[in-house]
């Protein structure tokens, strides 16, 4: 506990500590990583509802006549194209396309949008968008927000029911990744139907004093569907089974959209963006090593940073890995040469330094039935 | 929790010694540490280990985590529930869920591992 000191912590860092949730170092944040069990947690949100403490994650606003022109010059996806009240997800790229970050985009107002960024990245992205606006000039303000809001996942099938209990606002018209602004117990809040879970659901933000009884009164109204707090452990395994990428894993600065298979999130119409003169160049050139999802067959578990291998050759990495709780087999992420990096390609994990067997599968792993 | 008439290691293993043959497995607190366990790694049978060596792994949904031998000696045996049912490490890790059974070369080496009075205060139970 000692270096906890260091640590950023959440408004709710009391309540995680409190309820017994064991808490761990992520990226300089003091999280909870799981409260009853990472399998049990992912099956709640599967089957229920589960409630998440993402407040580490960071919020920047640009404001201004031309806040449009400022995102779109530091985004890859296409903001013009947001209406009012819709989100989505983007790029924060380098020059040499590589990803500062991913973030989702927020059209609060045609002179206003909401950035929700990687709690680690925070600062970094703030840094880069700021010295992005000074290179461009353009009419607007740029404001690191992550200190003025605490945000909550609520999510699972019983997500919409449960946060429908504690406001007026019809939760049933919001559309996935569509958001409005609203009033949940009691106080301001912006409803988002967005998540990082594969499920229907919500993430709200609110200030961040008001978090710890807007928490209670989540795991309040959600008893009556079996709700469970949840943690980043199986927040990852949710993510993961749904194929989303996580900074630092499947994306970092020394990796490109196209490369981790999220070129729909580069919109080359768009005529200038940060980053685009290299990924064009890229995509011309043609990718030499894409992002592509694997099943273990051998016994063993490909993790994080394991060595893959292709005829007893190295010939890539993996990116996430470990068991999917929803499919009762253990999956993960990888890098291959491109004419690899297709399902059904057989390949080696090499499973502390033993060759594990393993194949190439479509993705994603697990979709919601409608 | 801990039974008495185990020796532990600060790495969490425990042993329990009848005449040259030292049961090994992982704490309670290990087992509640790592969380889900998904995945167990046994050595072969025949192996020899040494005091302190690795000779397996197990895996949580989060991580995996290297299992060192608390005492030297033999591989006589490996707790084959543990392909099958890998969870039983984390309802029952001082009972049905032990990893392996070992010949030992030197029992006078159980000396050097912790009594349970010695384990608890090292993990603050």
């Amino acid at each position: 506990m000692s270096d906890s000191a260091a640590l950023r912590v959440t408004p709710l860092n009391a309540v995680h500590r409190a309820s017994g949730a064991k808490m761990v170092d992520f990226g300089g944040w003091d999280m909870p990583v799981q409260y009853s069990g990472i399998i049990d947690e992912h099956n709640t949100v599967r089957t229920a509802v589960g409630l998440f403490d993402v407040s580490h994650m960071g919020e920047i606003e640009i404001r201004g006549p031309q806040a449009l022109n400022l995102v779109d010059h530091i985004s890859s996806n296409w903001a013009a194209k947001l209406k009012i009240g819709q989100a989505h997800y983007s790029g924060l790229l380098y020059e040499h396309g590589g990803f500062v970050d991913d973030i989702l985009v927020h059209k609060v107002a045609d002179d206003h949008f909401f950035i929700c960024v990687n709690a680690s990245n925070q600062d970094k992205d703030y840094d880069h968008i700021v010295a992005q606006h000074a290179a461009t000039g353009f009419d607007c303000t740029v404001e690191n927000a992550g200190p003025k809001y605490a945000q909550l996942a609520i999510q699972g099938p019983k997500g919409p029911a449960t946060l429908q209990k504690l406001t007026a606002v019809d939760l049933a018209p919001i559309k996935y990744y569509h958001f409005t602004d609203g009033i949940v117990c009691g106080i301001p809040a912006r409803i988002a139907r967005t998540g990082y879970t594969g499920e229907d659901g919500f993430e709200i933000y609110v200030a961040p004093e008001e978090a710890p009884r807007v928490w209670g009164e989540v795991l309040a109204a959600g008893a009556e569907f079996g709700i469970k707090p949840i943690g980043l452990g199986a927040r990852n395994t949710l993510r993961l089974e749904c194929k989303m990428a996580l900074y630092g894993h499947e994306i970092d600065a020394t990796l490109t959209p196209l490369e981790a298979d999220l070129a729909w999130i580069v919109k080359f119409d768009k005529p200038a963006f940060v980053g685009r003169e290299a990924l064009l160049k890229q995509k011309e050139a043609g990718i030499t090593r894409k992002l592509v999802g694997f099943e273990m067959v051998g016994r063993g578990i490909g993790r994080d940073g394991y060595e893959v291998r292709l005829n007893g050759e190295p010939a890539g990495w993996v990116t996430s890995g470990g068991p999917a709780p929803t499919l009762g087999k253990n999956i993960g992420l990888c890098y291959l040469p491109v004419a690899a990096a297709e399902p059904g390609q057989s390949i080696e994990i090499m499973v502390r330094n033993q060759p594990v067997e393993a194949r190439t599968i479509p993705t994603p792993f697990y979709k919601r039935a409608k | 929790m801990y039974p008495e008439t185990f020796r532990y290691t600060k790495e969490h293993e425990w042993v329990l010694v009848e005449g040259d043959t030292g049961t090994v497995g992982i704490t309670d607190h290990a087992q509640k540490e790592l969380g889900d366990i998904v995945y167990v790694d046994l050595p072969k049978l025949g192996i020899a280990l040494a005091k302190g060596a690795t000779f397996g792994s197990v895996e949580s949904v989060k991580a995996v985590s290297d299992i060192y031998a608390p005492i030297s000696g033999e591989v006589l045996e490996t707790n084959s529930l543990l392909a099958a049912a890998p969870e039983k490490l984390n309802e029952d890790p001082h009972g049905a869920a032990w990893l392996v059974k070992i010949k030992l070369t030197d029992p006078s080496e159980i000396e050097q591992l912790m009594t349970v009075a010695e384990y608890q205060t090292y993990i603050g139970a």
